[in-house]
């Protein structure tokens, strides 16, 4: 495969130093996962996962227990490592579609989203109007499906299961609104490049409007149930207390951002699509521990719907049935240069790199994922607490391991 | 004579606590459920109540996991500690007015210090698991099950006291009913620590299924789990008869009855309502 002619290749050689810095790196990954104290010799180390209830998908945490204290927490990463991003460099560019799905498999609409931005921009298309209140539709209704996910296993983290029910029955609602659009529940591969893959089915506006009015009432009845306990309290007040300017040095964003208070929302701050039509606002944390974090995600949760509630008022406007840019070609070979575009994901800032050689296929593709930065605090946020925290403070990043190890 | 008059009385026992597990756990499972918007088990027998008829042949024919690392011998035994220890404190409650299976002038600091032993069975069957998730829960459930035993014993010391006797059977007869606001306190901390004892919601940390997945017997299957899990409920109906035996004037025929009348009417009612939520919600 050729090197694209207008990319600079002196820009893309690996610098010595970098090699360098590469391979100390990879003489701290020979020691990942080491099972003897770092510190004192009585210190415990525990092995958790990578099939274990509490790591959010397969993680392997190797955590050195002083007592009951994390000194050492280490995530290590990589047994969910499926080589997407190899694999899409031997895929036309809508056979990676599929592929993206299965990057952050809790939110797959928005990896689909933020690769078909990043191939837009490559190839220029411009997407109807009506495609994009579709995919601001299904996004906010993507995060709602997954904060409900993440404010559930919060629940589920600290014993409070029947919060983790009431959740996953708001979240069952979205999929089941998913499931008459593009007929799946997990992977929707319903982004596509140029538009969405089908129209929105009929009545089923009037389904989604019944599900944004009754929604913002569930998530008051969910505050009360498992942010107003007692035992919850307790659990996640002052537990892995992130400070803002930390959360912005380590590329921390999304919820975990905003519950320490830093005030970035891509939605707002870099107004994609036709998201500055809307009128919504951005919750915002104080002490930027656990709690805020959650709450966080289940204040958002209430700003989706209004969002969506405008989104299907605007919908109503535009034209029916054009969802897909016109002329599209059957194989898109875009001319050779590279892109990068991003969106707000329920997880954070999520971006796709792609370059292209002009080829039908992407010379390379890179996922910025928003849950690969913010597990990376964890280490820093479980030390000190206790082992139960430890989970806790996991959840709370709300990693989803497609994404981290891609 | 008193040999076989034991061994019916300790068939009688593993009976009740095996009884009343089966009974406790599809309670729990099906109330649960419906404070959890779930359903529960339903596919056997009338509201899913035979599913623990049918769990525990599929706990006697489960492979019987011993883990490598294990200490062999240790592993094997240790849910017997935990479990016997139980089954024997079940026989100094009374269970009529004057008379208990074994009637002993110390029965109520027997029935304190012997479920106590139950805590070696947990140390040792963490230790002996060779697995640092075992060996946390074990080392927590040990240190909460001796720290609760102080306020539980001196709970019960109040009832002893307006008894002037240790023997329970003397107590029960002792009772009376202005006994009720006096140790209305110490029942509550009973309750509260004999929950804690039995390593029960909210006090389930040893068992911690977020992070120590099931704690000290996170290595076990089969028959043998289900010796911790008959120890669990067995702590549980235990506490509840010697509890009701001393705080609340024993077992008496009527309000037994009555009790009885009222658990069936509750779990008739519920039922019907189950039953007609899920009509709605099928017509709906």
């Amino acid at each position: 495969m050729s090197v694209p002619s207008d990319i600079d290749r002196e820009a893309m050689v690996v610098p010595a130093d970098c090699l360098e810095a590469a391979e100390s790196l990879r003489e701290v990954g020979a020691q990942d996962g080491r099972l003897t104290p770092e510190g004192d010799e009585d210190h415990l180390v525990v092995n958790i996962g990578p099939s274990h209830p509490s790591t959010h998908g397969v993680c392997r945490i190797v955590v050195e227990l002083d007592g009951e204290i994390v000194v050492r927490a280490e995530p290590v990463i990589g047994h969910l490592h499926r080589g997407i991003e190899k694999m899409a460099e031997n895929r036309t560019y809508m056979q990676v579609m599929p592929l993206t799905d299965r990057l952050d498999y809790v939110g797959s609409m928005y990896a689909n989203w933020a690769y078909c931005r990043a191939v837009e921009r490559l190839t220029g298309i411009r997407v109807p109007e009506r495609a994009e209140y579709i995919r601001v539709i299904v996004c906010e209704l993507q995060r709602i499906a997954s904060h409900m996910m993440s404010i559930g296993s919060t629940g589920a983290d600290t014993g409070a299961f029947t919060a983790f029910m009431y959740a996953f029955v708001q979240r069952e609602k979205v999929v089941d609104l998913f499931e008459a659009v593009c007929g799946a529940r997990l992977t929707y591969n319903y982004v596509r490049p140029g538009g969405v893959a089908a129209d929105l089915p009929e009545g089923w506006e009037e389904k989604c409007r019944a599900f944004i009015e009754q929604h913002p009432t569930a998530m008051v009845e969910l505050d009360r149930l498992l942010f107003g306990n007692v035992i919850a309290r307790a659990r996640l007040k002052d537990i892995g207390v992130l400070d803002p300017a930390t959360a912005v040095a380590w590329g921390a964003t999304g919820p975990v951002a905003r519950g320490s208070g830093v005030d970035w929302d891509l939605r707002r701050d870099d107004a994609y699509s036709v998201y500055p039509r809307f009128d919504f606002d951005v919750p915002l944390g104080e002490r930027g521990d656990c709690y805020d974090r959650a709450r966080v995600r289940l204040w958002e949760c209430v700003q989706s719907c209004r969002i969506i509630g405008q989104a299907l008022d605007q919908l109503a406007e535009c034209e029916p049935g054009v969802i897909k840019a016109d002329g599209l070609p059957r194989l898109l070979a875009p001319r050779p240069g590279d892109a990068y575009d991003h969106i707000e994901s329920a997880r954070g800032s999520l971006g796709v790199y792609l370059v292209s050689d002009g080829s039908v296929r992407p010379y390379r593709m890179k996922v910025r994922s928003p849950a690969f930065a913010n597990l990376a605090l964890l280490p820093m946020l479980a030390r000190g607490h206790t082992l139960s925290d430890l989970v806790v403070v996991l959840g709370s990043l709300d990693p989803v391991f497609g994404e981290v190890d891609r | 004579m008193s040999f076989v008059w034991g061994l019916l009385w300790g068939l009688a026992t593993v009976l009740l606590i095996a009884g009343g597990a089966v009974i406790g756990v599809w309670w729990e499972r099906k109330v649960s459920a419906r404070i959890q918007m779930r359903l529960g088990p339903q596919q056997i027998g009338p509201a899913g109540s035979l599913q623990m008829i049918a769990d525990v042949p599929k706990l006697l024919f489960k492979e019987d996991v011993v883990p490598a690392g294990a200490d062999r011998r240790v592993f094997m035994y240790a849910p017997l500690l935990v479990f016997a220890p139980i089954a024997m404190a079940i026989a100094v409650i009374p269970f009529w007015a004057g008379w208990a299976p074994l009637d002993s002038a110390v029965g109520v600091l027997f029935f304190l210090a012997v479920p106590s032993i139950g805590v070696l069975g947990i140390l040792l069957s963490a230790w002996s698991s060779h697995n640092t998730l075992s060996t946390l829960g074990g080392v927590r459930a040990a240190a909460q099950m001796v720290s609760y035993e102080v306020p539980r014993s001196l709970a019960v010391l109040s009832v002893v006291v307006l008894a002037g006797s240790m023997r329970p059977t003397e107590v029960m007869g002792a009772w009376q009913w202005w006994w009720v606001p006096l140790t209305l306190l110490g029942f509550v901390v009973y309750f509260v620590a004999s929950i804690a004892e039995m390593n029960r919601g909210p006090f389930d940390i040893p068992e911690a299924e977020s992070e120590l997945v099931a704690g000290y017997f996170a290595d076990y299957s089969g028959m043998r789990w289900a010796f911790f899990m008959m120890a669990e409920y067995g702590a549980m109906i235990a506490a509840s008869l010697f509890g009701a035996a001393l705080f609340l004037g024993g077992f008496v025929w009527l309000p037994g009855l009555a009790g009885l009348a009222v658990y069936i009417g509750l779990a008739a009612l519920g039922y019907r309502d189950w039953r007609r939520s899920m009509a709605a919600e099928a017509l709906a």
